[in-house]
Parts: structure tokens; sequence; C-alpha cells
């Protein structure tokens, strides 16, 4: 018996010490059957990163309230390129004005979620964009 | 490539890849771990166990900076529960070890027990010989931490680290049927608390009751601030201790012994049950006997007999 379980690595990056989305959000996919990573408060993007390769993660998903999104956010889309892990797909939450998510997306981050968005719609939203591998 | 060979090469992808195909019992990840097991062996393998909350991921934490000091590569598999109703889980250990995330002498792998019981993953193991393979010189194995029957982790690591905390007095008494018997070192972790030395007291004094042959380990039961580093040095050397002792004393080959029986036996259930309970299923058999077993008219002892006779004959 052998069933691919989806992994996901959700982490806080920055000096951002709002947790309260991203430990609901952890929650949340843990309900839904999946296994989270949580690696918690103030990580740099080469924390996350390599935190997400070690654990062969499919997906991560931050959380930013901050506002430092648009610097923090490329970044580790650009290291996960650098060391040859752009199969794992970046998406995030938090605080984000509307007018800086195209610039994201092209960044290469796959979907933001902003304050109201329900867990019922991020779950939907994992389920149907991330395959496991 | 194969993954066996990429991660011999230094690779982490395909090593971090390997631990996946493991825990989801990929077929293919059995043909990897032959290809692998001739390269381990060297790691030294400590297991850190005790109740929930008892600052155990801290300690790992202090503890892999200790060996990392010393030039030594160390390796991180830590085990967190898998939640029964919807087969999710949280792996949180790794928060208190973030600083290592870039440190390429280390490599953290948390794992969830999906499942299995007694402390460790059915995953554990196999995930703790890749890291071998790759080269780490110690390979720090976190349990889950229910406090009991972790009786798996003796059979998996040389060394055992029992953690406890102040004014577990009366916990001790409770579970020390189990946890005295497997701890080869004792910690009394968050020492800056209230009612360390009382609890190292204690423990001195339940270990005093068991005998020790001349030349046997008496486990020794020592005082931390995982949150400080404080008393993590003298740890070490503790530990460093141990295996030498094991290694001196020749205990090692009893253990080794030990512990191989128990992987060898371990596969083999795993493999035959896999293996046969699959074919009487496919079969159609399996239906066929519980239906006799719903109108009594087959008993699951003779069908289980008539299987074992069936595919054990020659
Ligand atoms: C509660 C709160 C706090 C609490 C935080 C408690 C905690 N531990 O989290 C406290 C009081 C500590 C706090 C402090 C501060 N705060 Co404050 N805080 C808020 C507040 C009111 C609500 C945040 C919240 O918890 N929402 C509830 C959660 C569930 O929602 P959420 O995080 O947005 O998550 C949802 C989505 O965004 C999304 N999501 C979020 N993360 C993720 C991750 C993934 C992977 C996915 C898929 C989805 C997702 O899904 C969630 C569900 O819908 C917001 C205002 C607001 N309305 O957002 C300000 C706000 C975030 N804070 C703000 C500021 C400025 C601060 C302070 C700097 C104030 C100060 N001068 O001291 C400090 C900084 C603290 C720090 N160290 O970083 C600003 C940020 C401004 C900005 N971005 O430009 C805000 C926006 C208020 C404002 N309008 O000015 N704050
Ligand atoms: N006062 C004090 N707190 C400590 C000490 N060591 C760890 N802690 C705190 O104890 C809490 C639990 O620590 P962890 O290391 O997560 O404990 P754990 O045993 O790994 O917990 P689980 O994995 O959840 O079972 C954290 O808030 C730590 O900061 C210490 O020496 N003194
Ligand atoms: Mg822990």
């Amino acid at each position: 018996m052998s069933e691919r379980k989806l992994r996901i690595l959700v982490g806080k990056p920055g000096l951002d010490g709002h947790d309260r989305g991203a430990k609901i959000i952890a929650r949340a996919f843990r309900d839904a059957g999946f296994e989270v990573i949580y690696t918690g408060l103030h990580q740099t993007p080469d924390q996350i990163v390599s935190a997400a390769i070690q654990e062969d993660v499919d997906c991560i998903g931050l959380s930013i309230l901050s506002g430092a999104h648009n610097t923090l956010l490329p970044r580790v889309c650009q290291l996960l390129k650098e060391k040859k892990a752009e199969d794992i797909i970046l998406f995030c939450g938090g605080v984000i004005p509307e007018d800086d998510i195209p610039g994201l997306k092209a960044a290469g981050i796959k979907e933001v979620f902003t304050p109201g968005a329900s867990t019922d719609q991020i779950v939907t939203w994992v389920k149907n964009n991330i395959i496991p591998r | 490539m194969a993954l066996a060979e990429r991660i011999l090469d230094g690779d982490i992808r395909a090593a971090a890849r390997l631990m996946r195909n493991i825990d989801d019992n990929l077929p293919s990840s059995r043909g990897e771990l032959q290809e692998l097991y001739s390269h381990t062996g060297r790691a030294f393998l400590i297991g850190v166990t005790g109740p929930p909350g008892a600052g155990k991921s801290t300690l790992v934490d202090q503890i892999t900076a200790a060996y990392r000091k010393q030039g030594k590569r160390v390796g991180v598999v830590a085990i967190d529960p898998t939640s029964p109703f919807t087969g999710g889980a949280i792996l949180g250990d790794r928060i208190r070890m973030n600083r290592h995330a870039e440190d390429e002498g280390v490599f953290i792998r948390s794992l969830a027990t999906r499942g299995h019981m007694g402390g460790l993953s059915r995953s554990t193991a196999d995930v703790a010989n890749v890291m071998d393979a790759m080269g780490m010189d110690v390979v720090i194995i976190e349990t889950v931490g229910v406090g009991q029957d972790e009786v798996d982790i003796v059979r998996l690591a040389h060394t055992t680290l029992v953690v406890m905390v102040p004014g577990m007095g009366d916990d001790i008494q409770a579970i020390k049927a189990g946890i005295l018997e497997i701890g080869d070192l004792f910690v009394v972790n968050k020492a800056d608390r209230d009612g360390a030395d009382k609890t190292a007291r204690e423990l001195n004094l339940m270990l005093e009751m068991n005998r020790y042959a001349p030349g046997a380990w008496r486990p020794p039961v020592l005082r931390t601030e995982a949150q400080r580093n404080v008393g993590v040095e003298e740890l070490v050397g503790k530990m460093d201790e141990h295996h030498r002792w094991l290694l001196e004393s020749g205990e090692i080959n009893q253990l080794l012994q030990e512990k191989n029986t128990s992987l060898f036996q371990t596969l083999l259930k795993e493999r035959l049950f896999a293996e046969v309970y699959g074919g009487v299923a496919r079969s159609g058999k399996l239906s066929e006997i519980l239906e006799g077993m719903l109108s009594r008219e087959q008993d699951p002892y003779s069908a289980v007999e008539q299987i074992l006779a069936e595919r054990l004959s020659p």
C-alpha cells in the first residue's frame, strides 16, 4: 500500500510577528490531511528554501503581514531557481495590496490570498493546484 | 541516475526524495536502500525521548551545535504525531532548529507517525540509514514524546537520552516501569526551574534500585537548560562516553545483534504480510473467509493455517 502524501511548508519570512493567520492555515492544512512542516517566525528566504528542500515538500505557503512581500517573496522564488528546486510551488497570504499581486505573480508566486479568504477556499485551491510528486 | 547513486554523490534533493519514497512506502525505495546498505553503519545514532514540551527539540538543536563545533556532520530525524482523525500532521520540531537550516553539515527531516505506535514512524530506521549513507557522523532521532512505551527508539539508537523536567516526581513514579529501562542517560532539562535538584535526586534514587554488574553502564543523571545552552557540553561528553563504553566493553555487539534482529523481523513481517494478505484479498478468498466467519461455518484459525500451508509448502 503506497500513496503520496501532500507535504507543505508553512512559514513566516522576515521580521513579521503576526502569526495568527499562519497558524490557522497550518491547522486547516492538517485537517485536510496534509503534512505541514511549520517553521515558525522570522525565517530568512535561505532558511525557507533549505528547509523546503530537506523536507521534500510539494509547495511552500508563506504568510506576510508586514508589508515586506515585494522583496522577500521574489527572493524565495529566485533561490528556488538557483537551487534547481523551482518544481516546489510557492504561494502566499497576508496583508498584500491588490496592486502588488500582478507583480508577485509575474515573479513566480502561484497564488496570493488576502484577509477574508476562507480556509475552505485555500484548501480547495491547494487540492486543485498541487499534485504530490 | 538512480537515487542511491546520486545520494552517494552528495545530492541533497535525491536524499530528500528517497526519504519521501520510503515514507510513502514506494516499492522502488527498497532497491535504493539495498544499494545504500553497504555504505551505512558508520553514524553514531542518538535517541532523544521524553514527555511533550520537555525541551527535546531545543536540546537537539544545542547538541547539533555542539557536534558542529567538533566538525561533525549531523542528521536529525524529528517525529511528530499524525492526527488519527484526518491523517494530517503539523510537524513543528524544526521551529527550534532553524538556525541550522543553511548549514550544509546539517540535514533535518520531520516525519509524521502515520498511525505507527511506539514513538517512531515506520520509516524512521530507513530514513536514519539514508542519513548514515549521506555521511552524517551523528544522527539524532527525536521521538514523538508520549513518554510511555517508547521502546522502539532503544532498538534503533546506540545511545538513548531521556529528557525530563523538574517537578515530575509523581510522573516518574507512574511511568518508571518503561522509562528507567530505556535511558542510557537522563536529563533534567529546564534546570532553571524550581525542583530540578529534587527531580534529579529522585531519579538517581530509582536508578540506585537497579543492580549493576561490574563494568556495566550506570546511567548518569544530568541537568541542562537547553534554552540557554547550559550543561550541553557535559551532556555531549557523557553521550560520547557511553558510545566509547559500548565499543570498548563489547556491548556494541549485543546491541547490534538486537538491532539487526529487530530490523530484519520488522521487514520480514511487513513484506510477508503484504504479500500473503494481498494475495488472499485479490483472489477473493478473503471475502469467502469473512462470510464464513459471519455464519460461523469457517473459523479464522484454520483459515490462517490453510493459507500458510498453501503458501509456504515447498
Ligand atoms: C492582530 C494584529 C496584530 C497582533 C498580532 C498577534 C499575532 N500573534 O498574530 C499584534 C497586536 C501583536 C500586532 C502587532 C503589530 N502590528 Co498588527 N495587526 C493585527 C491585525 C489587526 C489582524 C491580523 C490578524 O491576526 N488577522 C487574522 C488572521 C487570521 O488573518 P490573516 O493573517 O490576514 O490571514 C488570512 C489571510 O491573509 C490569509 N493568509 C495569511 N497568511 C497566509 C499564509 C498562507 C500560506 C495562505 C495560503 C493564506 C494566508 O488567510 C487567512 C485567512 O483568511 C492586522 C489588521 C488586519 N485587519 O489584518 C494588523 C496589521 C497586520 N498590523 C500592522 C502593524 C503595523 C503592526 C505593528 C507594526 C504595530 C506597531 N507599530 O507596533 C506590530 C508589529 C508586530 C510584529 N512583531 O510584527 C499593520 C501592518 C501594515 C502593513 N502591512 O503595511 C496591520 C495591517 C494594521 C494596519 N492596518 O495598519 N498586530
Ligand atoms: N525555562 C526553560 N524553558 C525551556 C528550556 N528548554 C526548552 N524550553 C522551552 O520549552 C518549550 C518546549 O520546548 P521544545 O524543545 O519544543 O520541547 P519538545 O520536548 O521538543 O516538545 P514536543 O516536541 O512538542 O514534545 C519551548 O517553549 C522552549 O523554549 C529550559 O532549559 N528552560
Ligand atoms: Mg519537539
